[in-house]
């Protein structure tokens, strides 16, 4: 049986559409990833199988329960971690982790082994309010707190949203820790660069799941001709090469450009053409698709 | 049960380490009292008056030095012609004259009597009627016992004022201070502290939990109501020790319907929370659509009885009007809680409607 199970959920404020049809199946013990930007509906799937919002139509099944009739007993099951940092700012460290242990009837000790691992970069300032931590270190905090009741699910929103790249590495790295527990863990995030790190991603904008699938397969099933341009005049590179014959569209990616380019497209005629425009250093060559290719490709369809 | 003591443990973390909003909320009851018993105080006490009289008169002098000896008066100036009064008036210097006519002593045991004016700066018009009643009273004490003492019979009136004999504006106010307090601390305090957990996202966490919304917002409630009773009590030892206003009924009474005046202030509150979704919003109903009526129309200021009809009736579901009439019952008449009873039943069934209504209200999502 499947952790979750959605079915067809749709999500409307007012006139704007949150969700629109949203339809997947989560394997208990996967780490599953929902990948999109700011907006595309994310946070409200999130409160939907967390019990906290009702869908418009849909339904939707966690651990086999019903988000809607049985959310007393999901709610014993389920550890969320929302996308703003969600703790007592004006309590210390050590004072969270108790609290929210004992909102689950628990204490920090029966579960200490959960979240030892996480925990011990906390041990040193355990004194300190919450509102005083680092960024990195508030969201350890959040995702102890998140633990602390032994889930038998977990959600994230957005864990390492404004967090440091060192810090969002070890985070993930206990992400796969604790799905080494057999915890299901489903998270979202922005940064494409963390969708490898998902057994399956889902793509989702404006409401909509584009795609879902294991990152490897939804790489290699990029079916577009992708290049990869970069000159010593990045600034107006762009736009020279959207305005190129057979470039369907382009965009910025790292320290280079990548664009997508039709059936007729003369890779020596775009280098000519960009020496003309006062180009130098060119460097040209196809490139190999990443998640946010694929994602950008999808959204274009 | 394990977990409300986590939560009531919880919010006096919040309640304690904000050290500002403690210290407003203990000393808040202290400079009110303070403020009120000794600033805004009402009571007549050295007025500036001039006397006007056309020629040198030893009876009026007589009137003059017993006003200048009360502690009400001090004659400041004696003039000779009605144009000075309007001089002096207009100064501000002399907030009353006190005109008499001529021959003012020879004709005092006439039949006719003498003539005496008292003219009165009316731009306050409670303190105007004041001091013509207590100038009244002193000439009227004198003039009895001059007719006394010339053998006349001098029609007597006497005036007693009952449950405050010295008029002390303190028996009024502290009533109506302990309404307004406890209703500020328990509506406006707990419904913001709920509201701010919405607005922070820790509502969100805590939704996600097993604990029922109903446990969340119930130890919200349990903190206020500690520090209502704390400031009862200031309240109380304040206004007994320092302004002097006893306690004249049942203390134990007393207590009772305080203590359901802050239960239904805490449900107030609760019914806020469960509507408002910012802090701001909270305290804008709190603020204006609590205070405003609470200070106007619960009888504090203005008499209820001499309201328009509407006012009286929108006043019928404030809260501070009932409780304070059943402390001035209770305290300053000093009656049994019997004659209280229905003010009491009125509080209650104002706590049950409220909590009814949270309850109904209270979400157990997000929206």
């Amino acid at each position: 049986m499947a952790a979750v199970t959605v079915e067809n959920i749709t999500k409307r404020y007012g006139d704007t559409v949150a969700l629109d049809g949203v339809s997947f199946e989560v394997e208990p013990g996967e780490l599953f990833g929902i990948i999109g930007p700011d907006g595309a509906g994310k946070t409200s799937l999130f409160r939907i199988i967390a019990t906290l919002i009702l869908a418009d139509s849909g339904t939707a099944t966690v651990l086999g329960f019903d988000v809607v009739k049985d959310y007393k007993e999901l709610r014993k099951r389920i550890g969320y971690m929302p996308g703003r940092f969600s703790l007592y700012q004006d309590m210390t460290v050590e004072e969270n982790l108790a609290f929210f242990a004992s909102v689950f009837g628990t204490t920090i000790e029966a579960n200490y082994h959960l979240v030892e691992g996480i925990y011990k970069f906390l041990e040193p300032f355990k004194k300190r309010r919450a509102g005083k931590l680092s960024g990195g270190m508030k969201q350890k905090l959040a995702l102890c707190c998140a633990l602390i009741h032994k889930p038998d699910i977990l959600y994230l929103d957005e864990p390492t949203t404004g967090v440091d790249p060192v810090s969002r590495k070890e985070f993930w790295e206990m992400l796969k820790q604790l799905q080494q527990e057999g915890i299901t863990i489903i998270v979202s995030t922005p940064y494409m660069d963390e969708a490898n790190l998902c057994d399956r991603i889902a793509l989702i904008q404006e409401g909509r799941f584009m795609q879902i699938d294991t990152p490897q397969r939804i790489r290699s099933g990029y079916s577009a001709l992708l290049w990869v341009v970069r000159t010593n005049r990045m600034h107006s590179l762009l736009n020279d090469v959207r305005a190129f014959p057979g470039v369907d569209y382009g965009y910025a990616f790292g320290e280079t450009h990548h664009f997508v380019a039709g059936e007729g497209f003369d890779p020596e005629g775009l280098k000519r053409y960009l020496r003309d425009l006062g180009h130098g250093d060119i460097v040209l060559y196809p490139g190999e698709a990443t998640i946010e290719d694929c994602y950008m490709l999808l959204a274009k369809q | 049960m394990k977990q409300f003591g986590a939560f009531i443990k919880k919010e006096f973390y919040h309640i304690l380490r904000d050290r500002r909003t403690v210290l407003i909320v203990l000393v808040m009851p202290v400079v009110l009292i303070v403020l009120f018993g000794f600033a805004l105080s009402t009571e007549v006490r050295n007025v500036d008056i001039a006397i006007l009289t056309p020629e040198p008169d030893r009876t009026i002098e007589q009137i003059a030095d017993r006003l200048d000896a009360s502690e009400y008066f001090t004659v400041r100036q004696w003039l000779r012609t009605p144009d000075e009064i309007d001089r002096v008036m207009k100064s501000g210097e002399i907030q009353m004259v006190i005109a008499f006519g001529p021959h003012f002593s020879g004709n005092v045991l006439t039949p006719d009597g003498s003539q005496m004016q008292l003219v009165v700066d009316a731009s306050d018009s409670n303190m105007a009627q004041s001091y013509v009643s207590y100038a009244s009273g002193i000439i009227a004490d004198f003039s009895r016992e001059l007719a006394a003492t010339g053998g006349g019979q001098g029609i007597e009136t006497q005036v007693q004022f009952l449950y405050n004999p010295q008029m002390k504006s303190a028996y009024n106010f502290v009533p109506g201070i302990m309404g307004l307090i406890m209703m500020l601390i328990c509506a406006m305090m707990t419904s913001i502290s709920i509201v701010r957990e919405k607005e922070m996202g820790t509502m969100e966490v805590l939704l996600v939990s097993p604990v029922r919304p109903v446990y969340i917002v119930v130890s919200k409630m349990v903190p206020y109501f500690v520090l209502s009773c704390i400031n009862l009590l200031t309240i109380l030892l304040l206004s007994v020790f320092v302004l002097k206003v006893p306690v004249a009924g049942s203390l134990a009474a007393l207590g009772l319907v305080s203590l359901i005046y802050i239960i239904t202030n805490l449900s107030l509150g609760l019914l806020i929370s469960t509507m408002a979704q910012q802090q701001v919003i909270a305290l804008m109903f709190s603020g204006l659509l609590l205070m405003v009526p609470a200070i106007v129309l619960s009888g504090m200021v203005f008499p209820v009885e001499s309201m328009p009809p509407l006012l009286q009736a929108i006043s019928c579901i404030v809260p501070p009007r009932w409780y304070i009439s059943a402390v001035r019952k209770l305290m300053i008449q000093g009656l049994p809680l019997i004659y209280a009873w229905k003010e009491t039943v009125i509080l209650i069934s104002m706590a049950v409607v409220l909590i009814a209504a949270s309850l109904k209200l209270l979400n157990n999502r997000l929206e």
